[in-house]
Order: C-alpha cells, then structure tokens, then sequence
C-alpha cells in the first residue's frame, strides 16, 4: 500500500526533501489539506495558521535550495501543545483564564525549533494546564481518539497523539507530568518519549508541577523520536533544573543492538491490568528474550504508592503554579468585581475548569499548616524510596519494561467525574516522573476492538539512547508504524 | 505603674546589584513604570527563576558583618498569598534555612550632648533571609495602579530579636544598619527610595518584669521620623490601653504618618496560612569555606571600629569623628590626605568644616558627592602644609580652600599665582606697627595697663593693612617689643 | 496522619476560588475520597529517609550579575486587561 505524504515518517520526509523529491510547501500543504479533510471529527488543534506554515515551509525551501538545510527537521512540521509559549501565538493551556494570551516569548524548545528549521505547525489540544489523562478537560474542545471517535485519545498531551496518529502532523511536542505524553502515545498507537527531567529545558513550558515536568517528543516512529529528542535536549541556563550534561546522538544510539537485560516488576502486571495489554505486552517481553536479552523478575516494592504521592506533590506545586493567573497582569479578569480580592475570587472562578479547581484545592490543602508534614512532607520522603527502588533495579538490569496504560483507550465521558478512577489511569506511568527517569511508550498491537496498545520502558538518568534502541529494535521487527487509523 | 517598652525590628533592605534576583533585567530607582520587567518578573506562564550569584554573595556579606552564622546549604521556599503587586502569586523567599543565623549589630545610642559619644551597645539578630521584592502599588480613588519595576529586585529580610526599649534604640539601630550597609557596598539603604523599610514588633511590660506582652506589629515606618514617631505613638497607645483596663490585641497595625497614629489593618486575609514549601525551580546553593572566606576578605573596617581607632590614633575629637566616620569614602578621604601630610587634626578640621560646607553649597539636590569634588586628598594636605609652614595664615587658607573648590588647582599654585603668602619680614611690619602704635594710643594704653587682649585691636590692623598676609605670630612679637621698649 | 477534617471554605479562601455551593459540595466528598486513598502513606516508615525536592539536585546553579534586555511598557501592558499611565489597572486594594 502506498503510503500517503501525511503517513510518512519525519525521517522518510527529511530524505525526501534532501533528494529534492520532496518540497516543504507540498509536504505542509499535504497536510493542511489532511487537517482539513479530518479535523472537525478529531479536534486535535486549539487552532493552526496554515499561511504561517507555508510561508515557513517556503523559507526552508529557499534554504535547502541554497544549500543551508539547517538539519533533518528542516522543513518538517512540528506540532506543538498549546502550554509551550510561543512569541505572537497565544499561549492558552487549554483554559479560559488564558484564552486570549499571546505569548511574547519563545519557550527555549520553540527557540531550539526554530534553529533547527521547523515548521511551528498549529497549537494542539490538552487537557486545561496539562491536568487529566482524556483531554476531555480542555476548555475549548474535545479531542477523539483517531482510531475510535467515540474514545479519549488519552491525556494529556491528546491533542499531540491524535495530531501525530491521524496525520494531521508528522511529529508533535507533548508535556509529561505524570503519564501525559507516554498515555497518549499509548492510546493513539505511536511513540511517545519522556526524556529524564532535565534533559529538556522547562523554560517557556507553563508549569503544572515543576519537579516533574518534562517536555518530549511525540512520533510515528522511535527514529523521528530520537531526532526530535535531539533537537530540543541539552542545557539551557534560563531553567535551574536544566542538567549541564553532553547530548549524545540519539540517531547513532539507535544502532545499539543489545542484548539488553530487561526487568519485569511485579507490581506493574497485578490487579488493574486488563487482560488484553497484559498479553500484548508479555508477547513484546517474550519478542526480547526470543532476541536473547534477559529478562529478569523484579520488584519495585513502593510502585503502589507512586499514585498518592503523586496526587499529593503535583497538585501541591500547581496550586501554586497557577497562583499566578489571578486576572491581573494577563489572564482573564472578571470585571463585575468590588476590590482587587473580590476580582482574584470572581477571575479564578470564572476562569479554571473543575479539574483544575479541584487539584488546586486538593494541593491547597496537603500544604495549608497542620498538614504539610503529613502529606507534602512525607510524599517527598516515600518519592525517595520510589526513586531509590528503581536505583536499586538499574544495578541489575538495564531497563525496566511494563505497560504504559492499564486499558486501551477508554470512552469519552466515562472518568470525567471520578478523579480517582482517573488517576488510576497513571499508575504505570507516574514512578518515572517521581523518580526523574526516562521512559518511553512503544506500540505492540491492537485490541480486540483495534485499540492500540503499547509498552512502557524505564532507563537510568540520561539513557534515552538505550530506551530508542531497544525500542527500535522492537519496532524494526513489528510494523506497527504502517498501521494507521481508518478516517 | 512605670512601663517598659519591648522592641523587635524586622528591616527589609534592597541589595544593591545591577540585575534582580531571579532573572537578568536591570534594576535600578526611578526609571518610568514597568520599563524595568522581562518574562520572568512579570511572571508568564513558563517563566522559571535562576539564582543572581552577586544577591546571595551580599547577603552572606552581611552575614560577616554582624557576625552571624552563615548556612552551609540554602534552599528557597516558597511564600503563597496573593497580592496585585505580587506577580507570580508567591513570593520566592527563605523559611527554614536563613542564609544568616544569630549575629548582633552595634549600635551608638546619643550622647548626653552632641560633642559627648553616648553607649555603645550591641541588638541581638533572629536572622535574615533572601527574598524578592514585589511590585508598587499607587492607590487612587477606585482603582489602583500597578508598577513592576521593583517586582523581583533582591531583598534582604532582617529580623533582630526583641533588644530594644525605645524609639531611640530603635532609630540607632536604622543607623547603625545603614551605616554598615552603605559602608560594605551592600545596599544604599535610602529610605525615601524605599531601599529600607521597616516594620516594628512592640510591646510593653511593667517596668523591672520580665515577661513579654502581648506584640503588635508596626507596618508602614518607612522614613526616619516615621520609626520614631510611629514606635512612640504605639508604646503611648498600648500603656493608655493598659491604664484604662483594656487588652491589648495581638494585631498588625498601620503607621499613618499623616495622621499622626496606627490604625488596626482588618486585612479580608482570613488567616496568614502562607503554605510555605520548596521551590521545585530552584536549586540549593551551597557556600564553601572558600567562598566565605573570599567574601570575608572583600568587607572594609568597619565604622565603629574605625570610630575607636581614629579617636585613638589621630586622637581627634568625637565632633570630628562622628562626622567622619559614618562615612566610608569621607574618612578614606580623611586618611589619604594624612599619608601625605601628617598633621590629622588642621586635616580633620579642614574636611569637617570647610570640605562639608562647600560640597553642601555645591549639590542641586543634597551634598554634591565627593567622589565629584574636584579637591583632593592631595590638595588638602598641600593646604595644610603651607599653613603649618607659616606661608598662608589661616585666614588665607579659608580662600584658598574656597578657589581650591571651584578651580582644582593646587593650594600653593594658588597662592604664588596671587601672591598670598605671608608677610614675614620684620622691617616692613616694624615701619607699619610704629605708624598703627601711634595712631591708636588707648589700646595702647590698656595694654601697658596689664589688658593683654587690647593687642589684638592693634594686630587686627595690621592684618587689614596687609590685606590679612601678615604672619601674625610675627606681628605679635613685633608690637609687643615696640610698646614695651 | 492527620485526620482528614478540612474545610473547604478554608482552602478556597486561600486559593482565591469563589465556588459555587455545588461546587464546595462535590469538591468536598471527592477530596474526602481522595484523603482517604493517601492513607496508605501513613504505614510507611520514613523514618530517616530523606525528602526529594528535586529529581536531581545540582548545587549553585547561580547567573552572574550582567543585566540584559527589557519589555517595554507596551510588551507589559499588551496582555493587561486594564491599563492607564503605563501602568496595570486593578480595582482598588483593600487593606
Ligand atoms: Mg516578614
Ligand atoms: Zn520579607
């Protein structure tokens, strides 16, 4: 089957268009014209100016003509969440507070971008201030799984995996608190990539919870993950939590052939799991060992615990990260107001949807006095013992695998007013934002109701080159990529 | 019943560096509304903070100063409560890990009169922590206005713990702190320019207890006579209370200075529950032996000391001192010019009276600084010499400084430009003395008489004739030998 | 642990949230909820065990004192949903 322009890989593109088979204005008008065609029915965009992008893409044209290509992504569109800043776009992290902010800064991803000659294409869909794992709590819209319209494309970067899984975008950036971009890319049936925290600057990303935060690619393939990784990773001196480390060459890592020694926790295959990810993840595990890496029963004695503390330290950051949309300086103003108290009341509440109220009075109270030992306090210590049984594993094995979501994509509506049936949804993906890893999501297949699945790996700090290349291997061995949702 | 006043200061000063605390926009006082903000201290979404090295090395100088205890490790936390000054929502300060622990600063309480040095005595510090500053507010009828120049501009919280008993104290204490502050180049401390701004903890007790009463705490005592004042207003205040069997109410309380009195502030804040927690986006910083040790070597003497040591070494007169000595750069000037001519005293005198005069004269708006005066430490000693080598008089002298002042030039340029050296030659002075000696016989008389000051009528003359060159040690043996002879 | 008695009047006061007699309702059961799930923690020993704040602490991560460039009061004010003077407008403060 021919694959169509907008299927294409990011690396299969940036071939083309080296050959000069290929122009960046017919690549991004192939997928406006997608965009286009589907759009209403997924709702992956916030919005996205298609004579931006082509003037864009006609620039990077002129460079490559000129022989000044600055790059594999030269010319290739790159979708972007919408709670990254970018300078003259609005910035609205899917939230009426924000709705008409225009950022007049770049995030320093943005600015990495841009160097490297993407195309900034559209704003993508979330859920408000990157809080839910269905998209379904976005201000503006909803955003359907491409694979089942009828389901969530997962959250909360949705708007990133439905974008890059119905081809409306080759390669997106998504945000990962706690899951947000390895669900997703789960659910929508692609690669998704949590670098370890700080690998990627946070600076231009709108904070949610800032010890766990990080910015990752999103891909058809782990190829156009390690290329986009490369682009965005190293250090930024505007973000204190950014690691001065040397980035390596994700594209060269990808060569690594193994064996690896993979652990199996325990804890991640026991109640919860549904029947159909268990055997297509046990099958992905038996693929490995059938390639002659090892594989190795392990146990993450304080996995259980990784939802609580979480629910108890992001919600405790964000109700202070969000303090600062208080209708004064940007955000939205309520102005049937008395005083300046009144309008931080009536702002807020007009403002934040229910799930942001709700995590925001859930992390008001963990740090309000008397309660701050018995929550926040001893969330921090229990998240060093998370940390520290991982540190304990990787002396044993190289990477941890596991599935990356308990069910494949779920309907919409069916979580949206149980909180904790819907954090229970992160529960395989909260350790590695508690403990700072890398980890990343790689389809295995399809449910019986052709539902993508996909794994999750977890790597030591700074080891994304060894999660692609035993991603990629895997993936070299499945065509999953080819496989794409019927729109 | 007899009542003592308790007093705790808690004093916010601007650290003074080029940037603000968390992000690389210029900070400085008065430049136009919000010119002086980026993304960070405008607090946009996705803006995160990055330590200014130069903040933390001058808190911990501050912490040498006064002998405290300085952290090993400092964390940030962060302090929540909204405010429309407060660009991010929380205020990034320090809670449980001050940079400064313990310490005490010395203070100089008034004398019994003002050439007389009162008590020194020390005031215990709590702490004091590294924090951002907030915006300025600008109320008007209905609305208020918002300027985030000062939003993010280093601050140093101190707090001491309750030493003091009176206004007065408390007032010493300010200028004491300043005076330390301005001398280590740490801040300028100018209250006017909201640089230091003070809050007061105030209670009261019966005399001779020791138990502390309920506190109030004193907002708003942002000028000098505003510590004064407000401090007195409230220690009067609480004792009325107390004398006409009314509690005292734990409270924050509002200096109105132009009311003259506090007033209860029933902020709508339901209680200060400031879920204080550490800042994710910032990192600890750690202070080496080395570090310390560096910052250590970069503080000046200070102004006591130097206080003690001028009144001993150049045993100058506490007039002279106190005017000296508060002053970093007058009393380096003082020295310079005294390494090249050793004679302190005619030197001191010349800065504190002559020197101070003319640069008071000079500013448009205050003193004209003296980093901008063209006199130098050199042309004060040169003065000086030519005085003390009996070429110029002091009456010459005052002249000369004056044309020093506005010229630059050297004393002795000046006066072999205009020939005002002294005349010393005996026979002119005879001829002249005989000539005032016989016109003026009744001072003359009186001083045959046994009047020794009836000369100086006659020695006046002289020095009017000669136009005030005379030597007038030498025109003094010369009518003196003319009159008794 | 604490006992999970709160107030959800308390909490949005302090974080400035006018909710809605609906809301402070529905938010209350599904925060009891979740306090009760947190419970877990408490049978966990952390005696000693140091609490993480970072994911990977660097110390001194501190920017030498050069100032750089600055917003205009156009770039601030851009954004503001009131403005007068070059400067923000917001109703008046009460102390
Ligand atoms: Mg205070
Ligand atoms: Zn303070």
């Amino acid at each position: 089957m021919r694959c169509e322009l907008f299927f294409k890989t990011a690396s299969e593109l940036s071939s083309l268009l080296d050959s000069g088979e290929l122009r960046s204005v017919e690549l991004m008008q192939s997928i406006i014209d997608r965009t286009q065609a589907i759009e209403s029915r997924v709702g992956a965009f916030i919005d996205f100016d298609a004579d931006e992008a082509l003037r864009e893409a006609s620039e990077s044209d002129k460079r490559r003509e000129s022989g000044e290509a600055r790059g594999p992504l030269d010319g290739i569109p790159v979708g972007i969440k919408n709670i990254l800043a970018i300078r003259g776009r609005k910035l609205t992290c899917a939230s009426k507070i924000l709705e008409d902010f225009v950022s007049p800064y770049d995030a320093t991803t943005v600015t990495k971008l841009r160097e490297a000659g993407a195309i900034l294409w559209g704003s993508l869909n979330m859920d408000e201030f990157a809080m839910g794992s269905s998209t379904e709590h976005s201000a503006f819209k909803q955003t359907a799984n491409p694979w089942n319209l009828d389901c969530t494309p997962g959250g909360s970067s949705g708007g990133s995996g439905a974008a890059v899984a119905s081809g409306q975008a080759p390669v997106a950036l998504g945000t990962d608190t706690g899951g947000s971009i390895r669900q997703p890319a789960s659910l929508c049936g692609i690669v998704g990539l949590k670098p370890t925290y700080g690998r990627v600057s946070r600076y231009g990303l709108a904070a949610f919870a800032s010890s766990l935060d990080q910015i990752g690619p999103m891909a058809r393939s782990v190829e156009d993950a390690a290329l986009l990784l490369q682009v965005i990773a190293g250090h930024d001196h505007y973000d204190s939590t950014s690691l001065d480390k040397p980035v390596p060459n994700y594209r060269d890592a990808l060569k690594a052939k193994g064996p690896w020694k993979l652990g199996v926790p325990k804890e991640y295959f026991g109640e919860g799991l549904s029947d159909e990810v268990r055997a297509k993840v046990e099958q992905a595990i038996a693929y490995y060992k059938s390639e002659g890496c090892e594989i190795v029963d392990i146990s993450l004695p304080h996995a259980d615990l990784a939802v609580p503390v979480y629910y108890i330290i992001a919600p405790a950051e964000a109700s202070s990260n969000l303090a600062r949309y208080d209708g004064v300086r940007y955000t939205k103003r309520s102005f049937k107001t008395r005083d300046a108290i009144d309008m931080f009341f009536k702002s807020r509440e007009e403002g934040f949807g229910q799930e942001v109220k709700r995590r925001i009075i859930l992390g008001t109270h963990v740090l309000s006095s008397g309660y701050y030992d018995a929550y926040y306090l001893r969330a921090q210590k229990v998240r060093s013992l998370i940390r520290h049984d991982f540190m304990q594993a990787f002396n044993e094995v190289d990477a941890v695998i596991t599935p990356t979501a308990p069910t494949p994509a779920f309907k919409r509506g069916e979580k949206t007013d149980d909180p904790l049936l819907m954090y229970l949804n992160d529960i395989y993906t909260i350790s590695a934002n508690l403990a700072g890893l890398p980890a990343i999501s790689v389809p295995c297949g399809l449910s019986s109701d052709n539902l993508p699945i996909g794994f999750q790996l977890m790597g030591k700090p700074l080891e994304e080159g060894s999660l692609l290349a035993i991603a990629h291997h895997f993936e070299q061995a499945h065509d999953f990529k080819s496989m794409h949702p019927s729109l | 019943m007899k009542y003592e006043a308790v007093i705790g200061l808690e004093v916010h000063v601007q650290l003074k560096t080029k940037s603000k605390m968390f992000t690389r926009a210029p900070y400085y006082y008065g430049a136009p509304p919000n010119t002086l903000t980026d993304p960070v201290v405008l607090g946009l979404p996705g803006t995160l903070p990055v330590m200014n090295k130069e903040a933390v090395h001058k808190s911990a100088k501050v912490g040498l100063i006064f002998g405290s205890q300085i952290a090993e490790v400092c964390k940030w936390d962060r302090k929540n409560y909204f405010y429309p000054d407060s660009p991010k929502g929380y205020q990034i300060s320090q809670f449980d890990q001050p940079i400064c622990i313990g310490g005490a600063v010395e203070i100089e309480l008034p004398g019994p009169s003002r050439n007389v040095m009162g008590e020194h005595r020390s005031v215990r510090l709590t702490r004091a922590h590294l924090e951002e500053d907030v915006g300025k507010l600008t109320h008007g009828l209905g609305e208020s206005l918002v300027d985030f120049n000062r939003a993010g501009a280093p601050l140093l919280e101190i707090v001491t713990e309750p030493d003091m008993h009176t206004s007065e104290e408390a007032f010493a204490f300010l200028t004491s702190l300043r005076m330390h502050m301005v001398y280590a180049g740490i801040s300028d401390c100018d209250m006017e320019k909201g640089q230091m701004r003070c809050d007061a903890n105030v209670s009261i007790r019966p005399a001779g207890t020791m138990e502390l009463g309920t506190k109030v705490e004193i907002k708003n005592l942002n000028t000098i006579s505003g510590v004064r004042n407000g401090i007195d207003y409230e220690i009067k205040r609480q004792i009325r209370c107390i004398e006409e069997g009314e509690a005292i109410v734990q409270e924050t309380r509002r200096w109105d200075a132009e009311k003259s009195r506090t007033t209860s502030m029933r902020s709508k804040e339901m209680s200060h529950d400031y879920r204080y927690f550490p800042d994710p986006d910032l990192m600890p910083v750690k202070l080496s032996k080395e570090t310390v040790e560096g910052l250590r070597s970069e503080l000046p003497e200070f102004p006591y000391d130097k206080q003690r040591r001028f009144l001993e070494q150049y045993s100058l007169p506490f007039t002279i001192t106190s005017v000296l000595c508060p002053d970093r750069e007058l009393s380096d000037y003082f020295e310079a010019a005294v390494a090249i001519y050793n004679n302190a005293k005619s030197i001191a005198n010349l800065i504190a009276n002559d020197l101070l005069r003319e640069l008071a004269e000079a500013g448009s708006h205050g003193s004209l600084p003296l980093s901008e005066c063209k006199v130098k430490p050199e042309h004060i000693a040169g003065l000086v010499k030519l005085i003390d080598e009996g070429i110029i008089s002091k009456q010459i002298a005052q002249d000369v400084f004056i044309q020093m002042f506005k010229t630059g030039h050297a004393a002795d340029v000046i006066v072999r430009e205009q020939g005002l050296e002294q005349t010393s030659d005996t026979s002119e002075l005879e001829a002249l003395c005989r000539d005032i000696i016989t016109n003026n016989p009744k001072p003359v008389e009186e001083f045959k008489g046994g009047n020794e000051k009836a000369i100086n009528a006659l020695k006046g003359q002289v020095m009017k004739r000669t136009q005030g060159k005379a030597n007038p040690k030498v025109v003094d043996d010369v009518l003196k030998s003319l009159i008794l002879n | 642990m604490t006992d999970e008695t709160f107030n959800i009047n308390y909490l949005a006061q302090l974080a400035r949230l006018e909710l809605t007699d609906e809301e402070k309702q529905h938010f209350s059961s599904q925060l009891g909820d979740t306090l009760e799930y947190f419970k877990r923690l408490e049978a966990i020993d952390v005696e000693g065990v140091e609490p993480m704040a970072h994911a990977f602490p660097i110390y001194n991560v501190l920017q030498e004192d050069v100032p750089s460039s600055t917003f205009s009061a156009e770039e601030v004010l851009a954004n503001a949903p009131k403005s007068s003077e070059n400067q923000i407008v917001v109703p008046k403060v009460v102390e």
